[in-house]
């Protein structure tokens, strides 16, 4: 139990202090890029966690958790705008807490429909919401301004603190202070009994009925306290960027929430942390030096969604029972044994798409497939071979490989197995 | 002295089939009523009726008094009403505590409560503590449910069935796919259980049947033939042509 | 007059593609609990196969090389994708479509490129059928009217007659007998997903010259063929065909209305006036909301009526 919070506490550190360690001593500034980047993540952990109130704590597979997110954006700039004009003196510090009462309220509303039905009916009335209140934000100029958007300023010099947030750094670190609170808050629904009752109304629907209880109660209480933290998730959206266009609400932003969150895992609370973190590295890093994104993302998604439904924190704790009998080690050499067939085969699928990329839309745009330096001639026949060579190779190596480990696997939780 | 359950002309088809065709039972409080039959009478579509899982077609059914059929199975199991179900049916994600402890909330009053944490509520997980007690599974108590082994499981079952004080217990075929030891268990684990309360079972080990209850009810193809003391259903000729085909003479 | 002749026949040519779509969709979903969220995108490949195709042997080659594709396609997503997922639960397989649309998105942007492909109207039937009030109906249409009409006849005739059909009906709602009796359900299952994937591919090749066929398709045309499905009720193929042809109609009528629920309102003397977005909801005239109806209809069927027109099942 200790060393949870000392993993707490070390990541709270590293979050608050990581700034600082690619500060520009030079010119007295940080870097924009990392700022940026942080910030995003902040904004993407609260998006990912109160997704993951749907989906792995109550069982609900929305598709219109955007639209919650969206619409504290939305709601956070008219806030902004009341306060630049004077007619709303409160602090920054608590205006997201208004962008999240305004997640809540749309949410309960939408929430009342959508939480009537179940699985599949339920995901494909989310859908429709999704691209109703997507369709109106284009549409309607008065709240939502249309095709442009709405945009505000964020210096409206009302703060406890005294800050005006002008810099990138004053709003990470209000982004920070917010992403932690909502972190513990929804954190501390899961002990609660609505929480717990979500989990079981999740695990067993007509058992928890025998028990007293509406699961669809449950349900639209769940579904509408995720509302709330989307809701501040948006509106420390709408503070960072000072604009808020129809995309905040939109379906690939919901999406992005069901990527992160299952990624990461669903099964263990921090798993969406763990989604939202590594989907925005690999964004900011990975989308600039490829097109492709999309395809690693989507193949990564459906290879979890086969082989690993847990998630990446679900496989962490998986050696869980491992670790504590002491057998951690003996993984060590099977773990390498995956790394060059794992490699050859991600380089080799790599390649492939990346030259198919380069052959169609590259061509069109003008661009050459560059690699360490050395330009890459995607009409000839050499790169597509050692692609292909290496998809077809590192894929049977693996197959072959990963059988290996499991049995290696098998025999280290056997004897667990045999005590259950 | 009113019925804790009663059910008056109920029939229930599934499109144009006939389930149950006009059952009429009255089941005292405290009694301890079984229902047997052979399969395919509507025994478990009885269980399902009673507990408002399927809407009846026509009749009646009353729980201390009060009209239960329109109601849904959370507000029916709020008046008094709990059951177990023949497939083990628990939260196999969550612990064998919280599995307790779920079925200990509504009970306790704590409703849909977003903001009392529960590991502060002591006389809740007392409770849940003594009833992992109780059901002898207090060695598994942190383990997930769905990893328990299957006679385990049915402790749990019936445990989370009973945990809400409900004075009217339902239990479908509760001894299913046991052995001898494990039923004899079951069996005294469920007598100590429903002291007191009104239990209604449906079983087809008959060792079990004539052993523990007051009243048994003989249910073939929906219709009751038979509903008394064990010694007056043993020597019915109709219950011995249902289960043993016609004799001679 | 003519305007709501014109776009009763537009309507009825559209409703009957999203018809084509939506149909094996429900099949789909009725047979194996999983909802396609990649059939749009099948639908897309279809148009681009067939763009292809016809520019090496013509339209007519490319009506039949082209669904076969996609049907092929849906046989190896059945046996490699959704075969192995189907174990891990319901969620699992709406997931596991659902990261296919992204995945097919992207490979059809690499290898058509992302502009818009210049799909045309095959010259054999690029002539006006009939001219109705000054306004020609492309023989085209025609055509489309007749491909879907057949398929729909074929759809019916399938289930309703032939032995497949009855099979495939009682693997609908009791696959372990069926399976018990001998037939290979698994099979059962590949076929109709396989089928479903043909069909959509077929709608594909027609509806990719009557709509543009650019990598927006899927998502243009996705959501509304699961309205569809929703509204007329999962399961049922009367009531999916009945929501089609409504939501065709819809669609099509709206563009041409210009008016909004202010003009309704001011001959009862209630003068819509200020700038707020309430004004700005009443004043907007019904043409430039036509993209928001289909949801706004969904949304109400859900809640008054969770079945769908005629659904067999809740959903």
């Amino acid at each position: 139990m200790s060393t949870r919070w000392l993993w707490i506490a070390a990541i709270v550190l590293v979050a608050v202090a990581i700034p600082w360690c690619f500060y520009d001593v030079a010119h007295h500034r940080h870097s924009g890029f990392m700022i940026s980047m942080l910030s995003q993540m902040g904004l993407m952990v609260i998006l990912a966690l109160s997704y993951n109130m749907l989906l792995g704590q109550a069982g609900l597979f929305s598709l219109c958790h955007a639209t919650f997110f969206g619409i504290g954006g939305y709601a956070m700039v008219h806030f902004l705008n009341a306060a630049g004009d004077g007619s709303l003196p409160l602090p920054m510090e608590v205006m997201p807490l208004l962008a999240g009462l305004s997640g809540l309220g749309l949410a309960i509303v939408f929430g009342y429909m959508a939480t009537k039905q179940r699985a599949t009916a339920f995901a494909m009335i989310t859908l429709g919401i999704s691209e109703l209140m997507a369709t109106a934000a284009l549409m309607f100029h008065h709240f939502f301004g249309g095709e442009g958007g709405v945009t505000t300023n964020r210096m409206i010099d009302q703060s406890l603190f005294g800050l005006n947030y002008a810099s990138g750094i004053q709003v990470y670190y209000l982004i920070l202070a917010w992403t932690l609170l909502a972190t513990a808050g929804m954190y501390y629904l899961t002990l609660t009994p609505l929480g717990r009752m979500a989990n079981a109304t999740r695990d067993n629907f007509e058992r928890a009925q025998f028990m007293g209880y509406d699961p669809r109660v449950v349900r639209f209480l769940q579904f509408s306290l995720s509302g709330l933290f989307a809701g501040i998730g948006g509106g420390l959206y709408a503070i960072t960027y000072e604009i808020v266009t129809f995309d905040a609400l939109a379906s690939p932003l919901s999406a992005n929430a069901l990527l992160m969150a299952y990624i990461g895992g669903t099964t263990v609370f921090g798993g969406p942390v763990l989604g939202a973190v590594l989907i925005t590295l690999l964004q900011s890093g990975v989308s600039l030096l490829s097109n492709s994104w999309l395809v690693y993302v989507g193949v990564l998604f459906i290879a979890m969604v086969i082989f690993a439904p847990a998630g990446l924190s679900g496989m962490i704790r998986a050696h869980e029972p491992i670790r504590q009998a002491g057998r951690l080690k003996r993984l060590t050499v099977p773990y390498l044994r995956l790394v060059i067939p794992g490699l050859a085969l991600v380089l080799g699928f790599v390649g492939l798409v990346e030259l198919m990329s380069f052959l169609t839309i590259g061509a069109a745009q003008g661009k050459r497939l560059v690699l360490f330096g050395h330009a890459i001639d995607v009409h000839a026949a050499l790169p597509w071979t050692v692609s292909i060579g290496a998809l077809l190779i590192g894929g049977t190596w693996l197959r072959f490989e990963a059988a290996h480990f499991h049995r290696v696997w098998e025999s280290l939780t056997a004897d667990r197995r045999e005590q259950a | 002295m009113t019925a804790a359950v009663s059910l008056r002309d109920v029939h229930k088809s599934f499109g144009a089939t006939q389930i149950i065709r006009g059952v009429n039972l009255e089941i005292a409080p405290g009694e301890r009523h079984c229902i047997i039959g052979p399969n395919g009478a509507g025994k478990t579509t009885l269980f399902n009726l009673i507990s408002g899982r399927f809407p009846i077609t026509s009749g009646e059914i009353a729980l201390n008094g009060a009209r239960i059929d329109q109601l849904p199975p959370h507000r029916i199991n709020r008046l008094g009403l709990s059951r177990s179900f023949q497939i083990t049916s628990i939260f196999h994600r969550l612990s064998v505590f919280e599995n307790l402890r779920c079925a200990l909330l509504w009970s306790r009053g704590y409703r849909y409560s977003f903001w009392s944490p529960l590991w502060r509520q002591k006389a809740l997980n007392e409770h849940a503590d003594f009833l992992l007690h109780d059901l002898n599974l207090a060695t598994r108590r942190d383990i997930p449910a769905g990893l328990l082994s299957y006679a385990e499981q049915r402790a749990l079952e019936i445990g989370m069935t009973i945990a809400g004080g409900a004075s009217v217990i339902l239990l479908d075929e509760p001894t299913a796919g046991m052995s001898n030891t494990e039923t004899d268990h079951a069996m005294a684990l469920i007598r100590r259980v429903t002291q007191g309360k009104t239990l209604l079972m449906v079983e087809h080990d008959m060792k079990v049947v004539f052993d523990l209850a007051d009243t048994i009810t003989v249910l073939v193809y929906g219709q009751v033939i038979v509903s008394g003391p064990p010694a007056e259903v043993r020597a019915n000729r109709a219950v011995q042509e249902a289960y043993l085909g016609a004799l001679e003479g | 007059m003519e305007i709501f002749i014109i776009s009763l026949l537009n309507g009825l040519v559209y409703g009957m593609l999203l018809f084509m779509l939506a149909s094996w969709l429900t099949l789909i979903f009725s047979m194996m609990g999983v909802l396609n969220f990649a059939h749009a995108s099948i639908y897309m490949v279809g148009a681009y196969l067939a763009f292809t195709v016809s520019r090496f042997v013509g339209f007519f080659p490319a009506l039949i090389v082209a669904p076969i594709l996609c049907g092929l396609i849906g046989a190896a997503i059945e046996v490699w994708g959704l075969r192995r997922v189907h174990h891990n639960g319901h969620i699992a397989e709406l997931l596991f479509t659902f990261g296919l649309v992204f995945i097919v998105q992207r490979l059809v942007q690499m290898t058509w490129g992302m502009l818009p492909m210049a799909y045309r109207v095959p010259p054999l039937l690029d002539f006006p059928l009939f001219n109705l009030y000054g306004a020609n109906f492309p023989a085209y249409r025609g055509f489309m009217l007749l491909i879907s009409a057949g398929m729909l006849f074929f759809t019916w005739l399938l289930l309703k007659k032939t032995r497949i059909g009855l099979i495939i009906q009682a693997a609908l709602t009791h696959p372990a007998m069926v399976s018990a009796l001998g037939h290979n359900v698994p099979m059962v299952f590949t076929t109709v997903f396989a089928g479903g994937c043909l069909l959509a591919g077929l709608a594909g090749v027609i509806g990719g010259n009557y709509q543009t066929t650019e990598p927006g398709m899927a998502d243009a045309m996705g959501p509304i063929v699961f309205v569809v499905v929703v509204f007329g009720g999962l399961g049922s193929l009367a009531g999916c065909f009945i929501a089609s042809i409504i939501m065709g109609m819809i669609q099509t009528f709206a563009v041409v209305i210009d008016y909004s629920v202010a003009d309704l309102l001011r001959p009862l003397g209630l003068a819509i006036s200020g700038d707020t977005l309430l004004t700005e909801l009443l004043t907007v005239p019904v043409a430039r909301i036509g993209a928001l109806l289909p949801f706004a209809m969904m949304v109400l069927i859900l809640l008054f009526r969770p079945r769908g027109l005629m659904g067999t099942r809740d959903t």
